[in-house]
């Protein structure tokens, strides 16, 4: 713990940190480009110059490992000289061209200018210019505004662990670039519009589109996987401009994936903003009073056991809550569930279906082994974590199956379901590999849930971890990866229905109301069934409705969501939901009110409160499931990972037409079969 | 110096010859296991060698798959490094030395006949595309000034006449002998003079 002093005050620092962290901690600011706490140390861009003692030339703090007894000082005239003399060469080259760039307003370059800038140039030769790079649909690049920081070279190669950006060329030539100008391979690449520091590489949608003080911005979470990333929404009016990362070193870190920060122009387009009644196959638009009463006369006239509602992919905690309120005390009924396969789920405990091991944990696993799972495209966050694992640690992964680039080294299995039996039935070296780890982690993926012999498999699973004491006070090695957003809070809701299967009698048309809560991914033939679907995009759902109610999308009403380790993060209202559409809680609960003249809840705060004690009850009490159901014999299956397309996965993706860019690049790459 | 840009004109493939492969396994031999990436600037060198003296993009592929590192870090390593070749450069690549010592010794008639023999402009194919020539700094033989680098041989104490048939002789196909061209041995004093202090033949 070296001891030092920066501006005369004492610090005293942990061992491997640089002078910039130790100044950083005695209160005083360094400016700096190159230096990003996430990435590697690149010491190349020289504006964080300190002056140290005994030193005849200033030291670039960010590459100075503190050490016992250094004297800082970073407010003398030699440093602010030095300083302005750094600025006054990345300024030689740099367009001032601000009033045009979309950085503008929160650009590094810009606001240190302002400290540290000269008003006049004495460069008196032309500027240079460079070409611009094609980066693909997210990234715009002005490579003429590059200062060559190399933060986004350092991003690529260390934390997407897709090594396709570089600089070529030398001194004044230096370029930054992708290997013959494809577009970066990752579905983390948007990051390097938020780790520039100028105006270099700006994002492609979002161009031209507002200007940052003009933004109303608000912190929430994300529902495009089942990580929860924290970002910030910034909206202009109604408009969502872009969504941006916040950090959460226990989620996120810094990151977002591409789809999470560009799916948002999918709110804007396919939205239901006024109820629907649908006659002679035709869709007219009708009042909120209207469709209630059709409803409810609907709901009077048919038996209630021929009502059954589904929630969706989406839905935030309260709407299920709420739902499953109006299931089972208006309309006394537990025909409902928010799966929309035939997934095994043991919801006695809740270790069942969480990620227990936490998305920390991952750093501190020392053998990771996949089964029919895809982090990279279920879960994106979560396996760039992986793959930070894998660089810091060498942690070891195993995948059941090949599932092509994951962006670090894995050994594959065969994809058997046999091999898996073996496993875990012990007598396998990885057995004694997952026997011999002190912190092994299980990652298992939905697709090994759909499976026919999936509880067997799940059940033998965790009979192995727990016969080899791999269930510790600290550690808990089973994983289950959820690909939605609001499938854990649903499963800690208990919208579920064990008693009987709900999609098996749906496909043989034995219901007569079927009530969708932004449900979109149910596969049945419609025959006679009255179908209400409840939602903010016009898909799937609401193209076999009869009824469409429209609700709001995450940006629109406040709502919790649990994440995949069983997080529960509140997201919270950005915009308001366009025309007449309403929050989701309160269309269920206005129609619960024309059902029985009496709301189920008051008001928001009150279906919260008995939100959490449900929840809280939930938690306290333990389910037990004694009557075993009867073991099917088991069968070897091919476990092949089901992955919803990537950049379609749900209803906001499937609306935005960057998505639909994003997917054809894709493509366009695949099928010209040059790219390597 | 500009950046330079690789050929627009590439081969399609590129291998190792089985001289140059035998070659570039001795070198990645010499570095530890994992390490093999660091092989990467004389894998770069053998592939110019063997191809004319020019790197095409085929090779910077080869070489990446070769060492198992990423196509971007060869290509930033390939650009960065002047004595690597983008483009073709012919098979007889010239590069003669104007720099102060070659310069007042009269490195300028050299420049002279390569325009007239080779080519007008620096870093352009002769005619028969066998031959380019270029200006480079210092190659570290002042005391046989002026000269020049031929490939892997330098022609020394050159003047105009001397450069014009040495250029003759390459563009027939010929090697011409390497060394002074004033019937010098290396760097020996001329007229016998055996020490600094006899001035008798300076």
């Amino acid at each position: 713990m070296p001891k030092l002093k920066v501006n005369d005050i004492e610090v005293e620092v942990e061992d491997g940190l640089t002078v910039l962290q130790a100044c950083e901690k005695a209160g005083a600011e360094i400016p700096r480009f190159c230096y990003h706490e996430k990435l590697s140390i690149a010491g190349n861009c020289r504006m964080c110059l300190v002056e140290m003692e005994k030193s005849p030339k200033p030291i670039a703090s960010c590459a100075m490992p503190a050490a016992e007894g250094m004297n800082i000082k970073t407010n003398t005239p030699f440093v602010e000289k030095a300083r302005k003399g750094v600025m006054e060469f990345l300024l030689a080259n740099h367009p001032l061209d601000c009033p045009v760039c979309d950085q503008g307003g929160e650009c590094d370059l810009q606001d240190q200018s302002m400290f540290y800038g000269v008003d006049k140039s004495r460069f008196k030769e032309n500027k240079r210019a460079v070409p611009e790079k094609n980066m693909g649909p997210l990234i715009k690049t002005q490579m003429t505004r590059c200062i060559h920081c190399t933060r986004c070279v350092r991003f690529a190669t260390e934390v997407a662990g897709v090594s396709e950006l570089g600089a070529i060329g030398r001194g004044e030539d230096m370029q930054i670039t992708t290997y013959l100008e494809h577009s970066m391979q990752s579905e983390l690449s948007a990051n390097v519009i938020d780790l520039c520091p100028v105006g270099a590489l700006t994002s492609k949608p979002y161009v031209f589109e507002a200007r940052p003080w003009e933004l109303k911005k608000t912190e929430t979470v994300d529902v495009m996987d089942a990580v929860g990333s924290n970002v910030r929404v910034d909206t202009y009016d109604w408009e969502v401009k872009r969504v941006l990362p916040i950090i959460n070193e226990d989620i996120n870190e810094e990151w977002i994936s591409d789809k999470t920060r560009y799916a948002c122009d999918g709110l804007l387009n396919q939205r239901l903003d006024t109820p629907f009644i649908k006659y002679n196959g035709k869709f007219e638009k009708a009042s909120w009073s209207e469709v209630f009463k059709i409803i409810k006369s609907k709901f009077e006239n048919s038996s209630k056991d021929k009502v059954c509602g589904f929630v969706g992919d989406l839905t935030n905690m309260e709407t299920g809550y709420i739902f499953k309120e109006f299931f089972d005390r208006t309309l006394n009924n537990i025909n409902y569930d928010s799966r929309s396969d035939n997934r095994y789920l043991d919801n006695s405990e809740r270790e069942n279906y969480i990620f227990n091991s936490s998305i920390n944990g991952i750093e501190d696993s020392d053998l990771i082994f996949l089964i029919g799972a895809n982090p990279r495209y279920e879960a994106t966050i979560l396996n760039a974590r992986i793959r930070k694992a894998f660089v810091n640690n060498n942690t070891k992964v195993i995948s059941l199956n090949d599932v092509g680039d994951l962006t670090y080294p894995y050994k594959n299995l065969d994809g058997q379901t046999q091999t898996i039996k073996t496993i875990f039935e012990g007598s396998e070296e990885i057995s004694k590999e997952i026997i011999s780890a002190s912190k092994p982690m299980i990652i298992i993926g939905e697709s090994l849930l759909k499976l026919n012999s999936s509880e067997q498999l799940f059940n033998l699973i965790k009979n192995f971890l727990k016969i080899n004491n791999k269930f510790t006070e600290g550690w808990n090695p089973l994983n289950l990866l959820s690909c939605d957003a609001a499938t854990v809070g649903n499963f800690d809701l208990g919208i579920l229905n064990n008693e009987k299967n709900l999609l098996e009698e749906l496909k043989s048309n034995k219901f007569e109301i079927v009530y969708l809560v932004g449900q979109d991914n149910l596969e049945f033939n419609k025959k006679d069934e009255f179908v209400i679907y409840q939602g903010s995009h016009g898909d799937k759902g609401a193209e076999i409705a009869d009824i469409i109610l429209p609700g709001s999308a995450y940006t629109e009403q406040d709502g919790y969501f649990t994440n995949l380790e069983g997080k529960m993060q509140k997201a919270y209202k950005a915009s308001y939901p366009p025309g007449e559409a309403k929050e989701d809680w309160q269309i269920i609960n206005e129609l619960a009110e024309v059902m029985n003249n009496r709301k189920l809840f008051n008001d928001k705060e009150e279906l919260e409160s008995s939100m959490f004690n449900y929840l809280k009850l939930q938690k306290e009490k333990q389910i037990n499931i004694n009557e075993k159901q009867k073991i099917s014999d088991f069968q070897n299956e091919k476990l092949n990972i089901q992955i919803k397309d990537y950049y379609f996965s749900n209803v906001i993706a499937r609306s935005s037409k960057t998505m639909i860019e994003c997917n054809n690049s894709k493509l366009n790459i695949k099928s010209t079969g040059t790219e390597g | 110096m500009s950046l330079r840009r690789p050929a627009k004109n590439q081969p399609e493939t590129f291998e190792f010859s089985s001289s140059s492969l035998k070659e570039a396994n001795k070198i990645v031999l010499k570095y530890p296991e994992g390490k093999q990436q660091s092989a990467v600037m004389a894998l770069l060198y053998i592939a110019q060698k063997q191809n004319d003296n020019w790197i095409p993009l085929a090779a910077m592929k080869y070489i990446a798959k070769f060492l198992d590192m990423p196509y971007i870090k060869v290509y930033e390593v390939a650009t960065f490094y002047t004595m690597y070749n983008l483009s073709p450069v012919g098979k007889y690549f010239v590069q003669v030395c104007t720099t102060t010592p070659c310069m007042i010794r009269g490195a300028n008639k050299l420049v002279e006949a390569c325009k007239e023999k080779i080519s007008d402009k620096e870093n352009e194919l002769s005619n028969d595309k066998s031959c380019s020539w270029m200006e480079v700094e210092c190659l570290g033989a002042c005391v046989n000034a002026p000269m020049m680098q031929i490939n892997d041989n330098y022609y020394e104490d050159l003047d105009k006449e001397k450069t014009i048939e040495i250029f003759d002789k390459i563009l027939k196909g010929e090697d011409p002998k390497p060394g002074s061209y004033r019937g010098r041995l290396n760097t020996e004093p001329e007229n016998n003079r055996k020490t600094l202090m006899d001035t008798k033949n300076a």
